[in-house]
Formats: structure tokens, sequence, C-alpha cells
């Protein structure tokens, strides 16, 4: 059995042009090796439930109850209409579940993946890629519970459910961004994990998740938590159509104009430590 | 035809403050008090200084040299993990680095897993995966023990899986760590005659032992590494006469003429 032979340079020195290249071509073999990233997010998922009896089905029954419970709860609490309130619980807290897991894992894209990084010579990216794609699994499981949801209270999304998929795309791209941005810094300073663990934390209490902006729309505060938070964007692209709401071009603007900024933070930033990525594990 | 050429390369660590970071032990344990500063006057571990050396197919390179000497960091550099501070590395074919027995193993998993998984890594086809299946477990000789998680396994038998994985994607260039002689002997006399068949194909291997009597049979060329330096460079009988005393050499010959 013989793979094919290849020609490899590796010289120390480059100027951004060329260590921009292989950034590039690090993401390319990445893509390359789906099969391979598909496998270890697979088995990371199935190796969290070995010897579970509902396996990783604990991942749907777990949500399933959390919302239930919350959502009866928070129902009560801010005098809302459960009909109305499930539904929209249902998705930003799933939604939600998705973003602050792949912050909180992103971090250690790198170092979590020591061993496989000192062992041989592979594309750093796939280890990013591997941390979205384990979420992305996690996530398919929950869906279950959001569409359930739907089922029982009757939503019926508007036409600019189309949308939904282009908004999906985006929060893909912008969980690699994520995974490889933070997993670079959680590399180098070990400090960061936790940081980013308690932005997340309060960022989760200040953006519309749990309550929605209806509810304080008289007071002035609520302006700027809904205005200027990005992930109150990112949240609303998905979840208005889905509601029913037809297409936020605000809200797309905001998503977009954030993910670019994003997306350059972490090009940079990957591109610059790439090769001394493997120094700092 | 396969070749690797190194060229005035230099790899050094650098040294973060804080107790807890893994990578400062490690290098402090591998570089015995090599410190200098770069250019921006942070404290670096200087691991390679410098090295030049090239091989063509048919060399079987053995690294020599006392703990902490660099063994290692070069071998993680010529397998393209570490990218260097200063020079440049070329690299003609495919290679595969034994760096150490887990290989990147996942412990939980069963050895068939992880040989499939192994297979992924390396890009093959869903046949060629089956056929690394064959072949490992026929070499590894696990028997049922493929089905277990390779936490269960014996040392020897992690050992074995590993070389067997590594040996069954035929590298045009190999690199392997001392941590192969920890097999026992029925076991390495089979991954000698596995490793010859690689070699003799025209191919590179790259071994770093402190067995000068693995070095004197497996390698036609060694380089005494001191201090992430080359120290000497030449046949075997001439490095290795220089390295060991002469009572430690004398007692080396006899060895490998006893098992020739």
């Amino acid at each position: 059995m013989q793979p094919t032979g290849r020609k490899m340079s590796i010289s120390a020195a480059q100027g951004w042009g060329q260590r921009f290249a292989l950034a590039l071509a690090d993401l390319g073999e990445t893509m390359h090796l789906w099969r391979l990233v598909l496998a270890l997010s697979f088995m990371d998922i199935k190796l969290r439930y070995r010897g579970s009896l509902l396996g990783p089905f604990w991942l749907t029954l777990s949500t399933a109850v959390m919302i239930g419970a919350i959502g009866f709860l928070y129902a009560g609490l801010f005098h809302q209409d459960v009909g109305q309130y499930l539904p929209y619980l249902s998705i930003s807290l799933i939604f939600w579940g998705f973003l602050s897991t792949l912050t909180g894992e992103g971090g250690t894209s790198f170092t979590a993946a020591e061993g496989m990084i000192r062992a041989q010579r592979m594309p750093l990216s796939l280890h990013a890629a591997r941390v979205v794609m384990r979420n992305l699994f996690v996530l398919a499981h929950n869906l279950v519970v959001i569409v359930v949801v739907f089922t029982i209270f009757h939503v019926v999304p508007s036409k600019a459910v189309f949308s939904v998929v282009p908004a999906l795309a985006l929060w893909l791209v912008d969980g690699m961004a994520v995974c490889l941005l933070l997993g670079v810094f959680g590399a180098r300073f070990r400090d960061i994990p936790p940081i980013i663990a308690s932005i997340v934390q309060i960022a989760f209490y200040v953006t519309p998740v749990i309550w929605s902006p209806t509810m304080i729309l008289h007071r002035h505060i609520g302006r700027v938590l809904v205005e200027w938070n990005p992930f109150y964007a990112l949240l609303e692209i998905l979840r208005g159509p889905l509601l029913g709401l037809p297409l936020e071009p605000e809200a797309w603007a905001m998503a977009l104009g954030y993910s670019a900024l994003l997306l350059l933070l972490s090009a940079l930033t990957f591109t610059r430590a790439r090769a001394r990525i493997a120094y700092w594990i | 035809m396969a070749s690797l050429q190194f060229n005035d390369v230099s790899v050094s660590f650098p040294l973060y403050h804080g107790e807890s970071r893994s990578l400062k032990k490690t290098v402090f344990a591998a570089a015995s008090g090599r410190l200098g500063e770069d250019k921006k006057h942070r404290l670096v571990v200087e691991a390679l200084r410098h090295i030049s050396f090239s091989l063509k197919s048919g060399d079987r390179l053995g690294f020599i040299g006392s703990n902490g000497a660099g063994k290692t960091t070069l071998l993680r550099t010529m397998a393209g993990i570490y990218e260097p501070v200063a020079g440049n590395i070329e690299i003609d074919g495919a290679i595969t680095a034994l760096l150490d027995p887990n290989q990147g193993m996942n412990m939980e998993l069963t050895g068939r897993e992880n040989i499939r998984l192994r297979g992924l890594y390396s890009g093959l086809s869903k046949a060629q995966i089956q056929r690394l299946e064959e072949d490992v477990a026929s070499f590894a000789e696990l028997g049922q023990f493929l089905e277990l998680p390779v936490r269960t396994y014996s040392s020897g038998m992690v050992i074995r899986l590993g070389f067997a994985l590594a040996t069954a994607i035929r590298p045009q260039i190999l690199l392997m760590d001392e941590w192969i002689l920890a097999g026992d002997a029925s076991f390495l006399d089979k991954a000698r005659h596995r490793l010859e068949g690689m070699v003799q194909g025209a191919e590179i291997l790259v071994l770093s032992s402190h067995s000068a009597e693995i070095i004197m049979r497996w390698c036609n060329r060694v380089i005494w590494m001191d201090g992430g330096q080359i120290k000497l460079a030449g046949p075997p009988e001439e490095v290795l006469g220089a390295y060991l005393t002469p009572e430690q050499f004398a007692q080396v010959q006899a060895v490998v003429r006893v098992a020739a």
C-alpha cells in the first residue's frame, strides 16, 4: 500500500503573502480530508455516550426537558403565552447552546488535539473543523425538539423561511472562524478559554435568548441590547422567519457585517500563527 | 526517488511564563540548558542549531546522542510538525513518523477503529482501508484484542499495533524514535524483517536510538547530535567509534558479528 509521494518545501521567514497561501492550503487539505473530519467528530460523540443506554439521544432528551421546564416557568414569570413563548425559546436556547459550546470548545481546538498534532503533520484547520462538525451533530440531535415544539403549537414559518438555509451556512462559516481564532489564542494564552466562557455567559443574559425584545420595548436599554448586539442579529436571521416574521434586512446586514469582521480577524490570526501552533501546545 | 534535505535549519522553542505550560516542562527536559534570545528578546530554547544534511533513497540514517541532544525535535522537524525558525527543508516522498508508540491513537477506541482512523488520516479509499485492516491484523497478531479498546492492551501490544500501522502504509521516508526497542525479542526480529523489506525498496529510514547495536545493524550513516548541533557525521563504525568508549565499541562489534 503506498500513498502518492509528494513534494514538500518548508521554509522559515515568509512574508504575509506566502503565509496566507499556506493557510489557504491548510484549509484546502482539511476539505480534502472531509471523511476524516466526519469520522473524528462521529467518534467524539460515540465515545461520549459509549455504554449509555440512550446514547446520543440523551442530547435530545436533556434539551427537551430543559426547554419544557424553563419554558413553562418563564412563560409564567414573564406573563407570556406558552404557545408563543415555547417555540421562541426552543429555537433560541438550542442555537445559543450551539454557539456557547462552540466558543467553549473552540478555545481548545488545538490544545485538545495535542497528541495528534505532535504525532504527524496534518492540516491544523482540521482540528477546528472537527469541533464545528461535532457540534453540528449535537445540533442535529436537538433540532428534533424544535420540530416537536413547532408541531405541538402549530407554528407556521413565514414565506422567508428559505433564508434559513443561507443563515445556517453563515453560522457554519462563523463557527469555523471562531474555532480557528479562539483555538490559536487558546493555544498561546491559556487564560483565554475561561475568559471567553464568562463573556459568553454575560452575553447570554444581555441577548434576547430567554427574553424577547418585545418584552422590553418600553425601555431604552433594550434598544442598545438589540440594535448593536451581534448575537441578536445572528439569532434573529434564523428565529425570525421560522416564527413567521418576514425577512429582516437590518438583522441580515448586521449579521453579515459582524461575520465579515470575524472572518477577517480569524484569517489574520490563523495566517500569522499557523506555523507556531505546534510549538505552543 | 525519495529525498530529504535540510538547509541550515534552526528550531527554537519560545518560553512563556506560567508553570502550567506543559511545553515549558517538556522543552526543559529535552534541551538541558540551551537558552538564547530571539530577535524580539524573548527567551527561547535553541533546540536545533544550523542543521544541514541531505538524504537520498537507500540511506538508513541513525541519530545518536545523549538525552536532550535534539534527536526527537529533529525527527519532528523532518516530519514537518515543527516548522523551522530559520533555514528550509525540502522533502520529496510520502513521509511517516513513528515518534511515540501511541501515535495519536485513541485509547478508548478499539484496535480496528484505530486502524480505520489511520487509513482516513492517510487519505486512503474504502478498499485500501479494508486491506490495511487485514494487513495490520495479521502482522500485529492481536487476534480478538482487535475488537477491544486499546487501553486494555499491554504496552507490547500497543507497540506492535503502532508499528504494524505505520509500516503497513508504506512510506517512502520512515522516521522512527527509539521506542521501537521496547518490543519483545521475537517482535524485534519480525519488525527488522518488515523494515528491511521497506528499506530495500529504495526508501529512506531515519532512526534515533540509544542502542549502538541497533544503529550498527540497521544504519549505513550516523549523525551524532550534541547540544542541538551535529557533532560528527559519517559511516557507523567511524561515528560510533568516536561516540563510545573503546571497550563499549568492541563489545557492540562483537554482538553484531555474532548476530550476523
